[in-house]
């Protein structure tokens, strides 16, 4: 079977800065696979260029269509829904309001989705009218989750989940994040400071250094990889 | 690290001050009408006035708060509109349909403007080549209205009969009142519009964060095309009401005198905010009107520069204006 996400040779760019200088890899349906790599490696143009928020080239597929020139909004609407980094809440709107907008695409009833989204993030429900921006950093990266997972989406990638986020509420998205891939099968790419929290949560894993993917496997492989422990986990 | 700092309401430290000097106006101009009969007369045709501002204002608004440019032509535009209603009507059309279809055509003519005019230059440029662009729109549509239809002064029919309202002695004309209530209806509608539906949902997400809009599948271009044509149809609005009231007449350059009112209702209102505007709008109309009627040195020349002195006071002392967000975010 097919990977339901493949890239092979991303190139990226910003301007005349080239951030990804052939990007070559594959998540399979219902795995969660991490992107490791330092600052500046190129793991959140990576999403970028998979959402369609950056200028790419390459060959990039998601369930067999090619993403080629297509926009984020047309990417979006191929079921791919993107955290950003720095949380994609729009502040100004109200918890319902946000929530409307991750399905605005769709037609018809949202309400299994809704009671879905309250049975994930339970204190949503009583947070309906109020503003996103009054909301803690937590509370707020995960309506952003919450408003993802309205898109019904087949692939969710998410960037940095943690930003400056307390180690408690960090623990909370992770664990949600692993639910959500055990019990509905959702696909997740991660990208993510913290490599033991990623490592821990996924499958699989690649490595970027300055734009190219350096080394991937298995999460126990890479765990057990002496220069991965050196430079990303610390013993 | 990030740092996460509490966010800072916005109205913390002077935030008595807005509702204080709005019931201030308020009660000024409930009290001065009762006392007075020509008072409530000037504050009724004052307010009428400011329905004209307000509409036109909220217009501004509209492309402000999507795009963060002051759209020039948004008088030109209604003009424009104003002078197909007045066909529409001379070739024999009722009033009522006349101004709808208008508001069709308008609604229409404002996305051809923002396809053709506004998107070419904005996709490779800054504000200040929309604001040229815009200002580019100005002179072409004033041009080709004179040149469609001559510079000479056209009369427009009004929807209101010339009859006045009589309530314990007061006369208020039905223009007035008429004018007040369209303007108003028009602009709660286009509020209800954004509030309540899913397209308006989708149109306030484009204007505030683009790219996170488009991430949820939002076609934002398309929506910024629509978000000039609805400005266009208020504005189209604020025309023909401008057309029909006797202190003004329908001619090319009928709205810039207007478009410097509505300038100065959306400044006070805080740029960003469509409530701001109104209440703007009202408040600007009807104390100009007031002073031009009350205040013996202040003719007819200097209301125009009272409503720019008041522009730059709001911007030097207030720039968020009376119901502007200050903007607070997360960092």
């Amino acid at each position: 079977m097919p990977p339901l996400l493949a890239l092979e040779d991303v190139q990226a760019r910003y301007g005349q800065v080239r951030a990804l200088h052939g990007v070559t890899l594959e998540v399979g349906e219902g795995e969660i696979v991490a992107l490791l790599g330092a600052n500046g490696a190129g793991k959140t143009t990576t999403l970028r260029a998979v959402s369609g928020t950056v200028k790419r080239d390459g060959r990039i597929a998601f369930a067999g269509t090619s993403l080629g020139r297509r926009g984020p909004e047309d990417v979006a609407r191929l079921g791919i829904a993107h955290v950003p980094e720095g949380r994609g809440t729009f502040s100004e709107l109200t918890v319902w309001e946000n929530l409307r907008l991750g399905a605005i695409t769709r037609r018809g009833s949202l309400d299994a989705d809704v009671a879905h989204v309250f049975a994930v993030f339970p204190w949503l429900e009583s947070r309906r009218a109020q503003q996103a921006g009054t909301l803690s950093g937590g509370e707020q990266q995960m309506l952003a989750l919450a408003r993802a997972l309205m898109q019904r989406p087949r692939l969710l990638m998410v960037d940095e989940p943690s930003l400056g986020l307390a180690p408690l509420v960090v623990a909370e998205i992770f664990r949600i994040l692993k639910e959500l891939n055990a019990e509905e099968g959702t696909t997740i790419l991660l990208v993510e400071q913290n490599a033991r929290n990623s490592l821990d949560a996924a499958n699989r894993a690649y490595v970027l250094e300055v734009g190219r993917v350096a080394l991937g496997g298995t999460s126990d492989e890479l765990s057990r990889h002496d220069a991965i422990r050196r430079s990303y986990l610390g013993y | 690290m990030v740092a996460v700092r509490p966010i800072h309401r916005p109205a913390s430290v002077t935030g008595w001050i807005v509702p204080a000097l709005l019931a201030a106006c308020v009660i000024f101009l409930v009290v001065g009408s009762l006392e007075s009969s020509l008072f409530a007369q000037q504050t009724v045709s004052g307010l009428a006035n400011g329905g004209i501002y307000a509409s036109l204002g909220v217009a501004l608004v509209l492309i402000y708060r999507a795009t963060q440019v002051i759209n020039f032509s948004q008088g030109a535009l209604a003009t424009f509109s104003t002078y197909i209603a007045w066909q529409l009507i001379s070739w024999g059309l009722g009033y009522w349909p006349a101004f709808l279809l208008t508001l069709v055509i308008a609604f229409v003519g404002g996305i051809l403007v923002e396809l053709v005019a506004i998107r070419p230059v904005e996709r490779r440029g800054n504000v200040l080549s929309v604001v040229i662009a815009s200002i580019g729109v100005l002179i072409l549509v004033e041009g080709a209205v004179g040149w469609i239809w001559g510079n000479e002064v056209k009369f427009m029919p009004s929807a209101f009969p010339a009859r006045e309202y009589h309530v314990g002695g007061v006369a208020f004309s039905m223009q007035d009142l008429g004018t007040i209530g369209v303007s108003i209806a028009a602009v709660v509608v286009l509020w209800a519009f954004f509030r309540f539906t899913k397209l308006g949902l989708a149109m306030r997400a484009a204007a505030l964060r683009p790219e996170a809009a488009r991430l949820a599948g939002i076609r934002v271009s398309w929506l910024l095309s629509l978000g000039w044509g609805l400005a266009a149809a208020l504005g189209a609005v604020s025309g023909m009401l401008a057309a029909a009231s006797p202190s003004v007449l329908l001619q090319p350059s009928m709205m810039d005198g207007i478009l410097i009112y509505a300038f100065a209702a959306a400044v006070l209102g805080g740029l960003e905010s469509p409530a701001g505007a109104v209440v703007g709008g009202l408040a600007i109309g009807a104390l100009l009107n007031l002073m031009g009627s009350y205040v013996s040195w202040v003719t007819p020349q200097l209301l125009l520069p009272a409503a720019f002195v008041l522009m730059l006071i709001v911007l030097l002392v207030k720039p968020s204006g009376l119901f502007g967000r200050t903007r607070v975010r997360r960092v």
